[in-house]
């Protein structure tokens, strides 16, 4: 009862650390993770309580003056009772590792357990510092690229292959599993289920480099219908533009350095160094989940980059203010 | 004595320190340094040759590892080892020789790339901000050996067969290099 009110206590208390939280899994696998942790919080915190207890009776019991001296007295039954209660301490230890040991690798097997025969398919790549993420598929056209905003249908297993283009990195969702390393050149993959709708965020949990700590994404789990459509829009080209402002906000982006990097399928925009920005508009945030998608943000980040982000690879891009003003509003039309 | 000597070390190191330039990072370059070069396309008979007025040669780009390294990165994204490969060349010149069409200095390469070259070279006028541009000319001028080993980069990750950028031999230039005249 007492532990019961303990450990509801606890989870309220993990309710408040933030939107990264592995003890509020959405999905099997990370729910085995918590489950794990939660076993192994318990035994060692028993064992903790253990300790505190023996060596506050052993302070109470064995009060002698520093004046006395100790008399030296053989002891024999003491001695027993000594190697018998060390032996079963060491005892119950091992037997208790061993016991974490078998439902670490219990849950282990639950959590790699997944498995469908046509699920959705996502390439991660990892960059300096943003996810780059690809549906393949093998007609070219119907593969749909996108940036930190990941989705995934709710209550179906999805396979996440990955790789990184610079450095490792590590994919990280912690209600979502545990971590994975993006090794650049080494393919690899993993599975995930989410199946709770609602949107995740992740990080990159391996040093990567100066924006490391902002180097964010997050996974939106939605019904199969929301993600069949979200999935049919990401497919199509570009909007094209429909006002002047527009058109002119177009013009900027092919005559700037922006086409140095960026990709706006639809149009003569195709370099890959930075995110595909056909579907920027209908993105939540930017800059790796770091800024809200929003006209003045996305215009400071456009004109100074390497003030919120030092390090960053976008160059900034001095532009006058009208241009400034019809590219922001034309990326805000690429929904 | 002997201290004497050993505090003039002492001294003339951190001097040497001070003056390093090589680990300084320009994470967010100065305006001036961010806009691209549009000015209108000069056009002469012989370009290169004779540099065109334009920017004052920046020097912190060829002091610093990081500049370089940043110019070796973009050297590859923004394709140039599409036509002049790892510096072997291909549809392009070697860079990684000693021989110059359009000369060797910073500002003779900073032209080339911004203005382009005939047969075959784009300009990347308006297109590659100007400190990318001196980061992108240190790195080409690295390949053949012209910078100090201590800022040219080392390692790359394709596969090469000739030696880092850092342990290339210095090529002294020929053809048209560009160099001021040695006075007679």
């Amino acid at each position: 009862m007492t532990l019961a009110r303990l450990h509801s206590g606890l989870a309220l208390l993990a309710q408040f650390t933030g939107e990264h939280n592995s003890l509020h899994p959405a999905g099997p696998q990370a729910s085995g993770i918590e489950w794990l942790y939660w076993v192994v919080f318990w035994i060692t915190f028993a064992a903790f309580v253990l300790v505190v207890a023996g060596f506050t009776r052993a302070a109470v019991r064995n009060r002698s003056s520093t004046s006395e001296m100790l008399p030296l007295v053989r002891d024999l039954e003491g001695d027993r009772r000594a190697s018998w209660a060390v032996g079963t301490a060491v005892f119950i230890t091992v037997l208790t590792l061993f016991a974490v040991l078998f439902m670490s690798i219990i849950t282990g097997k639950k959590v790699e357990g997944l498995t469908s025969k046509n699920p959705v398919t996502i390439q991660i790549t990892g960059h300096q510092w943003w996810w780059e993420a690809v549906y393949p598929n093998t007609q070219a056209d119907q593969t749909i690229t996108t940036a930190n905003e990941i989705h995934v249908p709710v209550g179906k297993p999805v396979v996440i292959l990955t790789n990184s283009a610079d450095v490792i990195h590590s994919f990280w969702a912690p209600s979502v599993h545990g971590k994975r390393d993006l090794l650049p050149g080494y393919s690899s993959a993993f599975w995930i289920q989410i199946d709770k709708p609602g949107t995740y965020a992740g990080r990159c949990a391996e040093f990567c480099g100066l924006q490391h700590a902002h180097m964010g994404f997050s996974i939106v789990a939605e019904d199969q219908d929301t993600f069949q459509r979200w999935e049919a829009q990401q497919l199509k080209p570009a909007v094209e533009p429909n006002s002047s402002e527009t058109v002119r906000g177009r013009q900027v982006f092919l005559t700037h350095a922006c086409v140095m990097c960026h990709t706006i399928r639809g149009t003569d925009a195709g370099s890959r160094m930075g995110p595909d920005l056909t579907h920027v508009g209908s993105r939540r945030m930017i800059a790796a989940e770091t800024l809200p998608n929003t006209p003045g943000a996305l215009a400071a980040w456009i004109i100074d980059p390497q003030r919120s982000k030092p390090g960053n690879k976008m160059a900034p891009n001095l532009l006058n203010p009208g241009d400034l003003g019809a590219l922001v509003t034309y990326l805000g039309t690429l929904q | 004595m002997l201290s004497e000597a050993l505090f003039a070390l002492f001294l003339t190191a951190t001097l040497m320190l001070a003056g390093c330039k090589r680990e300084e990072r320009q994470l967010r370059p100065s305006p001036q340094a961010s806009q691209v070069i549009n000015e209108a396309q000069v056009s002469g008979l012989n370009p290169g040759a004779n540099p065109l007025p334009g920017p004052p040669t920046p020097t912190i780009y060829e002091e610093s590892a990081y500049a370089v390294s940043e110019g070796k990165r973009l050297f590859n994204q923004y394709n140039c080892s599409g036509c002049h490969a790892h510096g072997g060349g291909g549809i392009g010149p070697p860079l990684m020789d000693n021989y110059w069409i359009y000369g060797s200095q910073p500002e003779n390469i900073f032209a080339t790339i911004v203005q382009g070259r005939p047969n075959g070279m784009p300009s990347f006028r308006n297109r590659i901000p100007e400190f990318q541009v001196w980061e992108i000319v240190a790195y080409v001028r690295s390949l053949s050996g012209l910078l100090p080993s201590d800022v040219a980069p080392s390692r790359s990750d394709e596969l090469h067969v000739k030696p880092p950028e850092q342990s290339m031999p210095k090529q002294t230039p020929v053809g048209i290099t560009g160099a001021p005249e040695p006075s007679k």
